[in-house]
This record gives C-alpha cells, structure tokens and sequence, in this order.
C-alpha cells in the first residue's frame, strides 16, 4: 500500500519545495501552539501568587527581564507576559497561515503533474492498453481517483505531520508542568489508541464492502434511468421499484453495521477525554493543596489533555482516509506503470513509398491468454491504388483485419507490409500519417466543423476543407447550417445525425491525404444513393489511393478491384463480385439477402 | 466520521446552488418523524444530554479549584497539610462525584445518540432512495425524454450525500453547538460579566473573519470548480475519443490542450485551496489570543478589584478565571461549528428540495378501467375469464352506465385516424395520420431519421397520449385501456438494447417473470440467439453488466428480441430491432420472427429496405406525413418515392 503512495509522491516535481516547507513550517506552528498554555501557565501562577517568582514558574528570566525595565511594576510584568503571548499566537498564526498556502501550492501542483503524467501516458497507450483498462475506468482513474489522492496528500503533508507532533509535544509539556499528575495519560492514550486502531480496522473492510454495493445500487438506478423505455415496455415499474427496494435495503443495513461500529469512536474519545478531567479535578485539586503543583499547571494539564486526545482522534482520521486513498493510489499506478504495448522502432523508416499493402501468414489475437485467434492464416496483396471491399458476417474480424495496417494492433505471427516494408519497421506516426482509418465507432469533438476537419490536417486550408467534404458529400449539408463550416459540434457530435457524422469523420480523413484509406463500416449510416457518390468520386479523385471499404450491403463493395470474403477470422475467398457471385456460397447468400435492397436514412 | 471521502463521485458539477424553498427543512423533519418518531426522539434527548454533558464540567472545575484554594490557604496560613486536606477533600470529592454521574450520563447519551443515529440516517436514507425509486417508476416517459440522465442520477448520488451530511452531522451538531452555546454562556454569566463579554467580543471577531476568508474561498471555489469541470470534461471526451486521436496522431495537441486546462485548474485550485487551507490556523489562533487576553482581562480585574457583576455574586479569583479558559475554547469552538454548519445546512436543504422536486413530479396518468384478461369461450361461445393462461386474452370492459362487463376477444387491430402530434406545442411532427393494421398484418414504417416513425410507435404504447378516441384497439379508445395492460400486450424491440446486470437468463426472463428456462431457451432459440449464448463462458448463467457491455451490439440486439418472444406479446413493435445484426443472421432471425408473430400485428421500423420487403403494409413517412402506402408490390409499381429509394442504387451504376 505504502509503496504505490511513495511512487505517487515522487510526481510532486517542482513542488516538492513547497511539499517540504509545509511540514516544517507546520511544525512550527505545533511548537508555538504548545507553547502558549505553557506560557499561560507561568502566568496564572505569577497572579495566584500574589506576583512573586516562584520556583514553579519556568521563565524566571523574562519576569526579571520585565522588572529590570520597569520596576516595581507586577502589571507590567502581566502586561509583557500577555504582548509575549500574543506575539506567539500571532506568529503560530503567521506560521500556520503560511503552510496552508504551500500546502495549497504543493497539493494543487502535485494533482496538477499527476494529471498530467496520467494523461500523457494514456495518450501514448495503444489500443491495446485501451482495451485492457475500458476508456470509463481510465477516466474514473485520471479524474476521481487524482482528486481523492490529491485529498490525501494535503491531509500527509499537512495533518499527518501537526497531529503526532502535536501529540509528542503536548505530551511532553504535560510531564513538565503536570509531573507524575502526566501519569494518567500513560493509561489513557494506550486504551484511546488500542480503541481507535480496533475500530477503524473492524469498520474498514465493511466499508469498503459496502460502498462497492453502493456503487452497484447507483450503477442499477443508472440502467434504470436509461432503460425506462423497456422497464415501461414490459410493466415491469413495480418489479424494479421491489428490486431496488430490496438492494437498497441491503446496502442500509450494511451501512447500520458499519456505522454502528464507528458509533464507538465518539463515547470512546469522550471516555477518555473525561477520565482525564475527572483524575486532574480528583487528584490535581488535592496536588494543588499539598503542594505539588500549582494552579497554573492544573489548567496546563487541562489543555494538554485536550490536545493530546484530539491528536490521536485526529489520526485515527487520517489512518482511515489513507488506507482508503491507498486504494485510488494503487489503481492510479497501475496506468501509471503500464507500459505502451506499441513503441517506435530504433531506427524507423520515415517515408511510406506507396500504397501497397500485403499480408503474410498473419494471425492475431486480442490478448496472449485469448485461446482463439482473431484472425488466422491471412495472406492478402493490394496493389497501390487499388479499391478493396471486405465483407462477412458480424464477428468475422473484418475490422480486426484493417486495423493492422496503421499498427493500431501488432500482429501475433507473420507480418504485414505497407509499402514493401514491415509496419513495425516505420516511424508509427509517418505511418499513421499515411493511413488514414475512418473507425466504425467514430467520434466528433466538441468545437466547431472546421476544428473537427483539422484533425487531418492542422494547416488546412477552408478551400481544401471544402474540397474534401465534397468529396465526402457533406459538403451538401454543411452548406444548409446557419454558420455552415463554423457550426460547432457538441461533445460526442449530438448535434448531426449519424449519416452527416459519418461523411464528416470521412472528410476529416481525406484532408491527411493519404496512401491508403480504409473506411470501416463508415457509410452505413449513409443512404445508398449518396454512398455511390462517395465511391464515384474516390474513384475519380483520389485514383492512387488505395481504398480498403468495409461494409455490410454488397452494393457497397460490388465494383471493387477485389473483394475478399472473410469468415470467422479466414478468408474464404477473394475475387471480384462477378467471381464471387458465382463461386462463393456467403458471397451469394449475402447477395441474395439483401437482393439489391437498400438502407436509407 | 461516517464517509471520509465525502463525494466518491468528486466534487457536483453544474449544479447551480440555489436556496432551499420555505418549508423544505420543515417537510424534510416530518419525513423524519413519520418514520422515525420514538428514535428521533430519544437522540433529541440524548443530544441534550450529552450538551450539557460537555457545557457543565466548567461548574465544578471551578468549585474543585475553589476548594483547593481554600485548602492552600489553610495550609498558608500555618495549618498541616493533612488538615487543610481533610477539611476540603469531602468537597473536592462530593464535586467530583457530581461530575462522575455527569460524565456517565453523556457518555451512555453519547453512546445512544450515534448509535440511533446511524440507525436513523441509513434508514432514513433507505427510505427517501425507495421513495425516489418508486417514484421515478411511475413518471412518464416524456419526464426521461426532456431531463439529462446524468442529472436525475444525481438526484441518487450528490443530492442524498448531501443529505446524509445534512442529517447524520449537521443537524446533531448544531443542536449540540446551540445546548452547549446556551449553557457555557450561561454559566460564564454566573461566573463574571466582564469576563463573558471578552469572550463574546473574541467570537464575533471569529464569525466576522471566517465570513471574510470564507466568502473570499467561495468565489475561488466556484471557479475552482468550473475549471475542473472543463478538465475533466477534456479528459472524458479525449479518453473516449481515444482511438480517433491514435489514428490521427493527434496526442501531442491533445497533450498541449490538456496541459492548457490543467494549469488553469491547478491556479483557480490553489487560490481556492489557499482561503480554505488557512482558514483553520486563522481562526484557531484568533482563539489563543482570546485566551491571553482573557487571562489579562481576569488579572486587570483582580488586581484592581473591579466589582465583579455575576449572577452567583462570587468575586472574581483564580478558580474562575482557570474555567473560563476552558469555557472560552468551548465557546469559540461552538460558534465556529455554527457558522460552518450553517453553510452544510443550506447545501444539504438545498439537496432535499431537489430531492422533493423529483417526488413531487408530476406522475404519469392513467385513468383507463379496461384490463386484459386470459380468457377462453364457455359451452355458448360466449367469452368469459379464465383463471389461467390460455394463450388468449381478452379485454375486460366494464361500463359504468349500467354496471355490465363486456369483453372483447384481443385480436390486435390497431387503428389511427388522423393523428396530429407534437412533443412541444407549435411544433407538429405527426400531420394526420392513419394507419389500420389489421389482426396478423405486419406494417412497416419507412422515412428519414425524425420523419416520424417512432412517434408512432411512442404513441400506441402510450409513451405519449393523444386527445381522445384517436387511436382504437380492437376497436376501443385506447386511453381506456389502463396503461399497464396495454403495454403488456405490446411487444417492444428497439434499436438502443437495455440490458440489465444479471445473467442472460435473467436477461431473457424479464419478458415473462415466471417464465421456465425451458421457455427462455425456446425464445432465444427462435431469436436465433442460442447459438452464441451457449459459447460464451458460462451460457445462459454469464453475468452482463454494463448493459451487456462484452456483447457485440448485434448479440445485444439478438437477446432483446428473445426477451420480447418469451413475453409472446399479440402486437409486437419492432423499432430498427435487427439493425446491427449482419443481413445473414438478420434473414435468419426474421424467417424465425416470422413463425413467431404469425396470425399477430407487427409494426416494424427499419433502415434497411429487405427487412421490411415482405410486410403487408408500407408506410413511406416523409416529415411527419405518410406519403405513400401499400404493398411492395404496389409501391414499386406506384414509381413513387419507395421506388426511388428501392432502385436508388442501381441509378448511378
């Protein structure tokens, strides 16, 4: 547990100055707080004593310094204790108002590089660290977990420092002025302690139970909230309102359990809180008339107590909130340490001839522990320029396939070749360069068409953006927004529909004019007639491209140079769609499925 | 100490703070007292208990101390030590004995008090989430439709967090702060005026500083709050773009942006954190020098004999002026919990009137009296009820006129007349329609996204209501048919597939509830969905979670449809329910479909023209109006638009 929050902290970077000054400066505090009831102490005695110097107080020096200056005068010597007190208090504020500014500085700074160091790294992820972590859990990681940590962290540098020294200390203080009167807080602090620790540990596994069962019953409400039409659809209100009703119960009497062991934090403090009052008013009081302390000393060991209990309350606190931090830590780690699957080779190849692309023997699998292969036995040659259309059925691995090819996965034996050279073999960012995929589960950001089509392109010009989306047919429709090339996209591209999001995502592709575009299933959503344009005109314009075309109706593919039929991670067969229509048993039942229907949107 | 992390969730967003209604906190306690009566109750009483508990000591710290002095001055006074002792321990003792029961009785309140109150608050907490729950249940569609998910989830998250703050610690612990504000006041009047006032004016002089930081901290705070907003709004967008950014290259801009906003956030961050940060120190060392001023005060009057005004009309001395240090703390202790808690009773009412707002949401209506019926023909042929399934349903309809029940054979003819429609007023999207579909007739829906097919369907399941009469089913008004048994007659597929966490059989189940799994079986095998479920890890015992999140969407699709062929529905709709299933296993599933829905009224909704090619009815809807129907046949031959759309591929060619 410690371990993950040591390599944590080691991302405080250019704040750790500040990660630094902030226990000293707290520590400082500490000491001037506890020495202000010390001080007070001489000062009641001073007075009860009618303003002679006993032997009980401790800063002789500074009476006699006073009445050096003034003599004769034991209000003056009041009057400097009190200007002596007030100017500890005022610099223990100084001092804690400072560390609660670099502990700002330094926790904010460390959220800030942890952030960063996360985001950075999850950029750098291939798609298979994606997947492995699934994008909701990275995002809980970088934002929830971050801030939890960021929590901890104030509370390290900050409390977990002020608490045991403020207990070492008042401790201290307590045997100096209370004398063996100190003695009862060897047997309370144990007991406190010991009742604390039982405590927490007893109350901690439950909770963290139980709030993984909290976050399930809100992860059901959820599914619910999203899933009204079908919990309306089949009657099923009352079903789910005594589902709910039972899980919800459960998760309460969980809680009661836990909270009912916590309930023993607050009488256990009190008990010793008042313990030590009662043997200071017991015993002090007698202490008092036989002399053995002072009066002064009785009210020191009053505020010490206080101190000392609060301490160890504090703690336990802070004992409960790392551990469960510890948590968020280890899963924050965890992305922290993982490694890019994907990296760039030693010397890599910067320049992608042409758009030929080849496959030998390949076979893929999604992880080593998957037992089948995604893909298996693969052996394919595009020619530059060349428009293939794959098609099978869902779970043939046709997006599998083409996403090799930009090395968005690595192969798992046998290699594929762009331009002649292995994938690995280039720069990846050359190579994506020039490949461009239009992803099935494409996204738009937020920001207006034009930011979106830069993506591509960052230095675009409107002429060539308008270029591209002609030829991706959105031109057409961008054309009848209001702000036309300004209109700005909502986050995730709510605001199109999924036939203009698809043309768009096209055109965004085109502007990296690419050696090879692979559209993955990118027009479905399109109506037949305005994907034939599409087609017609990246025959036309874009002639030495190569163009690889998912899709699933056959009119997508059918004048395609080859088509390959891809079945459970084979090929079972390449041709053109004359070949194929005659000679391939899935191609014709395909075919004869759809009879020449079409989709519309 | 109940929940550390206060928000696992991190801190609300854009949720604009706002003050509670009149009434809010009033409502809010009777809720508590309806169920918790006695309990509340007695942790009332417990926390006055307990109040004075703490509040008292400062009596007989003050009587214990007195009698020491007395003790001191004996012995000063040339008595011995044992006598001084013996004639001032029995007050010693018989103070601390008082003190003793005292202390016993708050720490037994004490006791009580969390205990009842985890009780309460975990309870209570049940109690408004099933309340919520029950009432979400039966809101309309249109309520889910016109208000962000995201935001009625927090009714359940941030609006019952704060709410558990609200009950379990804010409102002890200002009831605690007011007893115990009360009596130390009280008792420092007993004791001394003077010395009262200075404590008082020290605590103004806290109330007034931290309403300065804090205020100051609310404004950054807010900012704060918006700039990680932004950032975590990045880094949502940019994680689930994630692979769109790969394929672009695009990491290193990403990177810049990010580095943009999370700067910003860690400025507004520390400036936020800063107020807050230093606020504690501030105010806990304003608190030392009340105390040095208190003790300077105390000596000023002593030594000049200031008349000391008290209500025990005691002079002033040692022995108070020890208590009064403790009181003060006490004192300043409490009033800043006050005005701490003020702030988290003012978010927490805030939260419970959200919270009253869901449950005093309009429900959805339903003042339909016919029902549907298992029912069977008597010995006449007459149709009576059956008291159990018979594989025909009947509709159950009583007339108010003259008392008779009447019932009429489920058939499935659904008719509208001339449908005029509109979610929001002013803007029609159903212009007149009417469509008779006929028991056994499969009518399918053909039109752009937003010409209207699904309206459609929203409004013969009642999703939506019309004015009267315009829609009949087997020829009765279907606003009298009650709602849940129109629905159950409706069999409903739609395009975005919910599945719930539990296993796929459950999945399944949840068309008919007591269905056998023999019989869930033979629904996924008519949908065609058997084959895959029983390759995945445990067949039909795999957990989904995350609606099904490990399926393909076509696998998602395919157990939808088995959870609507288990309910075998008479009417079935069909709402681009085959859309991501490949058009191979879609013939597939349609030629069992087909078998299934024989002799029943589909209504099916697709993009693709060869799932619907084989209905008896198509209906071409184009903005809201239907523009052409009929057979396949009839529209190829009507050359209209169904043609164009048809052929549309074979043009360019």
């Amino acid at each position: 547990m410690f371990k993950n929050l040591r390599q944590l902290a080691s991302y405080v970077g250019k704040y750790k100055i500040y990660a630094i000054l902030t226990p000293i400066i707290v520590s400082l505090e500490v000491v001037m707080e506890c020495l202000i009831p010390f001080f007070t102490a001489d000062l009641i005695t001073y007075v009860q004593q009618k303003y002679v110097v006993s032997d009980a107080i401790l800063t002789k020096w500074f009476i006699s310094f006073v009445e050096s200056i003034i003599p004769g005068k034991p209000l003056a010597v009041v009057g400097g204790y009190c200007i002596l007190l007030i100017l500890m208090a005022l610099t223990s504020l100084t001092f804690g108002a400072v560390a609660g500014i670099t502990c700002s500085k330094a926790s904010c700074g460390f959220a800030k590089n942890l952030r960063t160091e996360l985001f950075n790294k999850t950029q750098d992820f291939s798609f298979e660290n994606i997947d492995k972590f699934s994008t909701s859990s990275l995002v809980t990681r970088l934002t929830t977990d971050v801030t939890n940590v960021q929590q901890s962290f104030m509370m390290i540098i900050r409390t977990a420092i002020r608490s045991p020294l403020m207990f070492i200390f008042s401790i201290l203080m307590a045997f100096i002025r209370g004398g063996s009167m100190a003695l009862i807080f060897v047997v309370v602090i144990p007991v406190l302690l010991f009742g604390l620790i039982f405590i927490a540990k007893k109350a901690m596994p439950i909770f963290k139970k139980v709030f993984k069962k909290y976050d399930a019953l809100n992860a059901s409400i959820q599914e619910n909230v999203h899933g009204m039409r079908v919990v309306k659809s089949f009657v099923r209100e009352d079903h789910e309102s005594d589902k709910f009703g039972t899980a919800s119960q459960n998760v309460a009497n969980d809680f009661v359990r836990a909270d009912k062991i916590l309930a023993f934090n607050n009488p256990l403090m009190l008990l010793c809180m008042y313990a030590v009052m009662t043997f200071v008013c017991l015993f002090g009081s007698q202490a008092i008339v036989k002399g053995d302390i002072i009066i002064g000393e009785f009210s020191a060991l009053l505020t010490y107590g206080m101190q000392i209990l609060m301490s160890l309350m504090m703690l336990s606190m802070i004992f409960v909130m790392i551990t469960m931090s510890a948590e968020c830590a280890k899963r924050i780690c965890e992305v922290l340490n993982e490694d890019a699957t994907i990296k760039n080779p030693p010397s890599p190849v910067y320049e992608v001839e042409n758009g030929d692309i080849d496959f030998v023997n390949v076979s893929f699998k999604y992880s080593e522990r998957a037992e089948r292969y995604a893909l298996s036995d693969v052996n394919l040659h595009i020619k530059s320029g060349q428009t293939v259309g794959i098609i099978g059925g869902t779970g043939s691995a046709k997006s599998t396939l083409v996403q090799l090819i930009p090395r968005l996965y690595d192969t798992t034996v046998g290699q594929v070749l762009v331009g002649g050279k292995d994938v690995r073999d280039y720069d990846i960012v050359s190579l994506r360069d020039s490949v461009s995929v239009v992803l099935q589960k494409n996204v738009l950001f937020s920001g207006t068409i034009k930011d979106n089509l830069r993506w591509g392109n960052e230095n675009a010009t409107d002429a060539e953006m308008e270029r591209v989306c002609t030829l991706a047919c959105a031109d057409e429709f961008i054309k009848t927004f209001p702000d036309k090339y300004d209109t700005y996209i909502e986050q995730g591209g709510t605001n199109v529909s999924g036939g203009q999001k698809q043309r768009l995502c096209i055109a965004r592709a085109l502007l990296k004019k690419p050696k090879i575009l692979i559209l993955d299933d990118s027009t479905s959503a399109v109506d037949t007639r305005t994907d034939a344009m599409i087609r017609k005109a990246f025959a036309q314009e874009i002639p030495n491209t190569t163009k690889i075309i998912i899709a699933q109706r056959i009119s997508s593919v059918e004048d395609a140079d080859l088509i390959v039929v891809l079945d459970d991670g084979k090929i079972d067969s390449i041709g053109t769609h004359s070949e194929l229509i005659k000679d391939n048993a899935i191609y014709k039942e395909i075919y004869e499925s759809q009879t020449k229907g079409g989709k519309m949107e | 100490m109940s929940r550390p992390i206060a928000n696992p969730r991190g801190p609300k967003m854009g949720r604009p703070t706002r003050k509670a209604k009149k009434g809010t906190f009033k409502r809010l306690i009777s809720y508590v007292f309806k169920y918790y009566k006695l309990p509340f109750v007695l942790v009332l009483v417990c926390i006055g208990i307990n109040a004075f508990a703490t509040a008292l000591p400062g009596i007989f710290q003050q009587k214990v101390l007195e009698a020491a002095e007395t003790g001191l001055g004996l012995v000063s006074s040339g008595n011995s030590v044992e006598f001084a002792l013996d004639s001032v321990v029995p007050t010693i003792v018989s103070a601390v004995a008082v003190l003793i029961v005292i202390y016993v009785l708050g720490l037994v309140a004490a006791f009580v008090q969390t205990r009842t109150m985890a009780v309460i608050t975990q309870g209570f907490l049940h109690k408004m989430r099933t309340i919520m729950f029950g009432k979400m249940q039966r809101l309309p569609i249109k309520y889910f439709d016109t208000h962000k998910h995201g935001d009625i989830m927090s009714y359940y998250t941030n609006d019952i967090d704060t709410l558990r703050q609200l009950i379990s610690q804010s409102l002890p612990q200002i009831i605690t702060s007011a007893i115990i504000l009360v009596t130390v006041l009280s008792i420092m009047l007993y004791f001394s005026l003077w010395l009262t006032l200075v404590v008082v004016f020290g605590a103004v002089l806290m109330v007034i500083t931290s309403k300065f930081i804090g205020g100051g901290g609310a404004k950054y705070f807010i900012k704060q709050q918006q700039a990680l907003g932004k950032c975590e709004g990045y880094i949502e967008e940019m994680i689930n773009g994630q692979k769109v950014v790969k394929v672009f290259n695009h990491e290193p801009k990403s990177k810049e942006e990010f580095d943009r906003l999370n700067s910003q956030l860690c400025n507004d961050a520390t400036t936020a954190n800063k107020f807050a940060n230093t606020l504690m120190p501030i105010i806990n060392n304003l608190g030392h020098i009340l105390y040095v001023l208190l003790v300077f005060t105390g000596t000023i009057l002593y030594f000049f004999d200031v008349p000391n005004i008290s209500f025990s009309g005691q002079d002033l001395n040692i022995a108070t002026i020890i208590p009064f240090l403790g009181m003060s703390k006490q004192f300043t202790n409490n009033v800043s919990q006050l005005s701490q808690q003020a702030n988290a009773i003012i978010m927490g009412l805030a939260g419970a009137d959200r919270i009253f707002e869901l449950i005093d949401e309009e429900p959805e209506t339903d003042e339909g009296y016919v029902t549907l019926v298992d029912a069977k023909y008597d010995e006449n042929g007459n149709i009576i009820e059956a008291d159990k399934h018979t594989g025909m349903w009947a509709w159950r309809h009583p007339h108010s006129a003259d008392g008779s029940v009447t019932y009429t054979k489920l058939e499935g003819d659904v008719r509208l007349n001339e449908v005029d429609f509109g979610y929001v007023e002013n803007k029609i999207v159903l212009h007149d329609v009417s469509i008779y579909a006929k028991p056994g007739q499969k009518i399918a829906f053909v039109g752009a996204t937003g010409a209207g097919k699904t309206t459609i369907t929203n409004l013969i399941n009642r999703f939506y209501d019309i004015a009267d009469g315009k829609i009949r089913y087997d020829g009765i008004n279907i606003n009298k048919i009650k709602k849940s048994d129109l629905r159950r007659s409706l069999g409903v597929v739609l395009q975005d597939v919910n599945l719930f966490t539990g296993t796929v059989m459950d999945n399944i189940r949840y068309g008919k509830l007591d269905a056998t799994d023999e019989e869930c079986i033979a629904a996924a095998k008519r949908a065609n969905a058997h084959s895959f479920i029983t390759m995945l890890p445990d067949g039909y015992n795999t957990v989904l979670s995350g609606n099904g999140s490990g399926l393909s969407q076509g696998q998602r699709q395919l157990i939808s449809i088995a959870r609507a062929a288990v309910a075998d529905p008479p009417v079935m709709i069909l709402d681009e329910a085959t859309s991501s299933i490949d058009t191979r296993t879609e013939a597939i599933v349609s030629a069992g479909m087909d078998a299934l829905m024989q002799g029943r009224t589909v209504f099916v909704i697709a993009h693709r023209l060869s799932t619907i090619k084989n209905s008896d009815v198509i209906m071409v809807l184009d903005k809201g109006r239907i523009i052409e129907r009929g057979s396949h046949d009839d529209l190829i031959a009507q050359r209209g638009k169904y043609y164009q759309l048809y052929t549309g591929a074979f043009e360019l060619e």
